[in-house]
């Protein structure tokens, strides 16, 4: 009896062995391959930036892969042209006076609506608020001709203002949404006590709600922050040629792609660090966005 | 509820409505109106605007590829999504994992498209993706040595089978030489090696294989090897007899070659694979893959954020049923398909209905990748609706095709508010 307790103890034992050792090579692959597909996915943006530091002569003699034999390719040359090119800085500093402009606006107006769906009583209330959730899809070329034609009646049409006032209407579906489904869920106690202490709407609104909903607020404003930041379509049709952002600036480059890529390469890196470094900073509010956006 | 707050109410949602009415909801109603309009906008026109949606060749392409966008972008990104929120829990740097295969999000689309433009290089020297696929592809396939190789004049050779045969027969102990020209000083193999005249041999069919130019001295002697000239390493060559091949053998790095006796009288030829031209990869951006290889950036994009979405469903499926089927007997691989497959089943069908709302609108990317030369194969709805608006006037086929984008998007607006309709009765 005894010996049949010890077989089947060491069989265990050895099926336990085998299992892990399975496991340890299934553990392995799933390593490599992730690895793989990690390489994958940072090799193109590598890419870009390597070309963006190589002179358009080494770009037309030999792949960027080149620089890690021959590093003394290196070099700034086409930063340096960038800068002093006007037309790309101008387009950088319109670029800022779009997006700033455009997610100041929604948000602020966002938060004053969202707080109004979520504690304010008025006829028909929850019908508007379904009715502004369904704009949630509305793709924006819908809009394109009528708002075309519309700004060009009123004379916005190739003006900043055009374009930010575009960004914020669509921006607002989301906004709204968004906040007044984070605002619903601040206890009623406070609210109630803050008007029992005769608050009015305005300052409830500015001295509770607006702290309280920080990090929905937070997450808004990178989403529309970004979706500004890096929209080109919007700015392709209302935008004239004084008041390009950097995106327009530099898709009219593309056409002749292989002779501009001096501008192209380090022109969408410059283009790519503003929202590079707000993702790496504001990763949970980033992805809290996305997760809340899911229906955009 | 008082007048005063009515008011107040209306004070905060003023400017949100007004700014709403003006540039999403009144849009909607002027397109569909408009879409009804002949080009002028002054003669109603009935459904033409919704026929050319069908019988327009820019439309149908733009339609057949949405088709294809929207079947396989989405489906693509949320099964990697899958793959990679599932694996990512096995190792503990999965977290930078993510990060890696989210950052696309945050980049614009522009800048993507300008990145796969760079991948995309139909040049095998500049595209990484050809640099890579040629590199895999002639780890298979011997790549030829002298592609451009051809006879020069007063050639002893002429052209047989894509290849050059000798227009005469060779015995045995008289060397034979076999001088081509027309190979790239770069391009000639780095083994090569002065060419020199082979030495007859009583027994065997000798010769030498050459380039017979040098640069910037010519020909020299015509038919024979000079010392500067350079022999063909690695040169294949058959002794052909009644067109069938009796003995075959590649030249030294000298150029020289021997055959055995079996070659006499045989004819030699230099065959076809001595010079194809090398493999220059995929053309990517060309009119048969341009559109799979856009949907590909859309995917390094987008499926950074199915995987976020995924992996946070993952986060809330219940540990002990997985323990449990594990206990139960089932492998990894029974566990993924019957466990937690279903239980995500939910958050798959949201993301996968997000991308497909997403790549319905998707232009940026098409107008950026494809070049000039492709973008009639790669076109797209939202692509054909602006070249429609803004460059070919045509405002009404335009607004046909925005309401036509609209219809689609609809059941999802729909789904939204009823999902909605029952959170808001708190």
């Amino acid at each position: 009896m005894s010996t049949q307790a010890v077989t089947k103890e060491s069989g265990k034992a050895r099926a336990s062995l085998g299992s892990r050792l399975a496991e340890g090579v299934s553990g392995g692959l799933v390593r490599v391959f992730l690895i793989v597909v990690g390489l994958f996915w940072l090799v193109p943006t590598i890419g870009l930036l390597l070309s963006s530091l190589r002179t358009p002569a080494d770009m037309n003699e030999s792949g960027w892969w080149t620089v890690f034999t021959k590093p003394a390719q290196l070099t700034f040359e086409s930063y340096e042209k960038l800068l002093n090119n006007s037309d790309i800085t101008d387009s950088l500093v319109n670029t800022v006076l779009i997006t700033v402009p455009a997610t100041v606006l929604v948000v602020v107006i966002g938060s004053l609506a969202g707080y109004a769906f979520a504690w304010m009583e008025f006829p028909g209330r929850d019908w508007w608020f379904l009715g502004v959730v369904g704009l949630l899809v509305v793709p924006v070329q819908v809009a394109l001709i009528p708002i075309a034609e519309l700004f060009g009646n009123i004379g916005l049409f190739g003006s900043l203002l055009g374009v930010i006032l575009f960004h914020v209407g669509f921006g607002l579906p989301f906004a709204v949404f968004l906040l007044r489904n984070f605002f619903a869920e601040i206890p009623r106690e406070l609210l109630e006590a803050a008007r029992l202490d005769g608050a009015g709407e305005l300052r409830l609104f500015a001295r509770v709600v607006m702290p309280l909903g920080g990090p929905a607020i937070a997450s808004l404003g990178i989403f529309q922050f970004l979706w500004v930041w890096n929209d080109m379509l919007v700015a392709l049709v209302f935008s004239d040629s004084g008041n390009q952002p950097i995106t327009v600036a530099l898709q009219t480059q593309v056409r002749q792609f292989g002779n501009n890529i001096d501008v192209l390469a380090p022109g969408a890196f410059i283009s790519m660090v503003i929202p590079l470094a707000v993702f790496f900073a504001f990763q949970r509010q980033f992805v809290s966005g996305v997760m809340a956006g899911a229906v955009k | 509820m008082t007048g005063t707050r009515r008011t107040v109410a209306a004070l905060f949602l003023l400017p949100a409505l007004v700014l709403l009415g003006a540039l999403v909801v009144y849009p909607i109603g002027y397109s569909v109106v408009r879409s009804f309009y002949d080009q002028s906008g002054d003669g109603f026109a009935g459904f033409d605007n919704y026929q050319a949606l069908f019988t327009d060749d820019g439309i149908r392409t733009a339609l057949k590829n949405n088709i294809i966008w929207v079947v396989f972008a989405p489906t693509v990104a949320t099964a990697l999504g899958l793959i990679f929120a599932v694996l990512t829990e096995r190792v503990r740097w999965g977290t930078a994992f993510k990060l890696v295969v989210f950052m696309p999000m945050a980049i614009s689309m522009l800048a993507a498209g300008i990145i796969f433009r760079l991948v995309y290089d139909q040049d095998p020297d500049k595209g990484v993706a050809n640099a890579v696929w040629v590199g895999v592809h002639d780890t298979f396939a011997e790549a030829s040595a002298f592609p451009k190789a051809h006879p020069g004049r007063e050639s002893p050779l002429t052209v047989d089978q894509g290849g050059f045969i000798t227009k005469e027969p060779v015995r045995l102990g008289e060397p034979v030489n076999l001088p081509l020209v027309g190979v790239a000083p770069d391009q000639m193999p780095d083994d090569a090696a002065k060419a020199v005249a082979a030495r007859p041999d009583p027994g065997k069919v000798t010769g030498t294989t050459w380039q017979d130019f040098t640069r910037g001295e010519g020909v020299g002697t015509l038919g024979a090897p000079d010392p500067s000239e350079l022999g063909y390493p690695g040169m294949k060559i058959e002794a052909v007899k009644d067109g069938k091949v009796v003995a075959s053998t590649t030249a030294a790095d000298d150029g020289t070659f021997s055959l055995p006796a079996a070659a006499d009288g045989a004819q030699l030829r230099l065959p076809a694979d001595n010079f194809k031209e090398p493999y220059n990869g995929l053309d990517w951006l060309g009119p048969s893959l341009v559109t799979p290889a856009i949907i590909g950036s859309y995917i390094w994009m987008w499926a950074g954020f199915a995987m976020v979405l995924i992996a946070a469903g993952l986060a809330g499926v219940p540990r002990e049923l997985l323990e449990a089927a594990r206990v139960d007997g089932a492998n990894e691989w029974q566990v993924f398909r019957r466990v937690t497959v279903p239980l995500l089943a939910p958050v798959l069908a949201v993301v996968t209905v997000t991308l497909m709302i997403n790549v319905l609108k998707i232009f940026d990317l098409v107008f950026i990748i494809a070049p000039g030369s492709s973008q009639d194969d790669a076109n797209v709805l939202a692509l054909e609706l602006y070249r429609k608006g803004f460059s070919e006037d045509q405002p009404g086929i335009a607004s046909a095709i925005a309401v036509f984008l609209l219809l689609l998007v609809i059941p999802v607006m729909w789904f939204n508010i009823r999902r909605l309709r029952r959170e808001v009765r708190r």
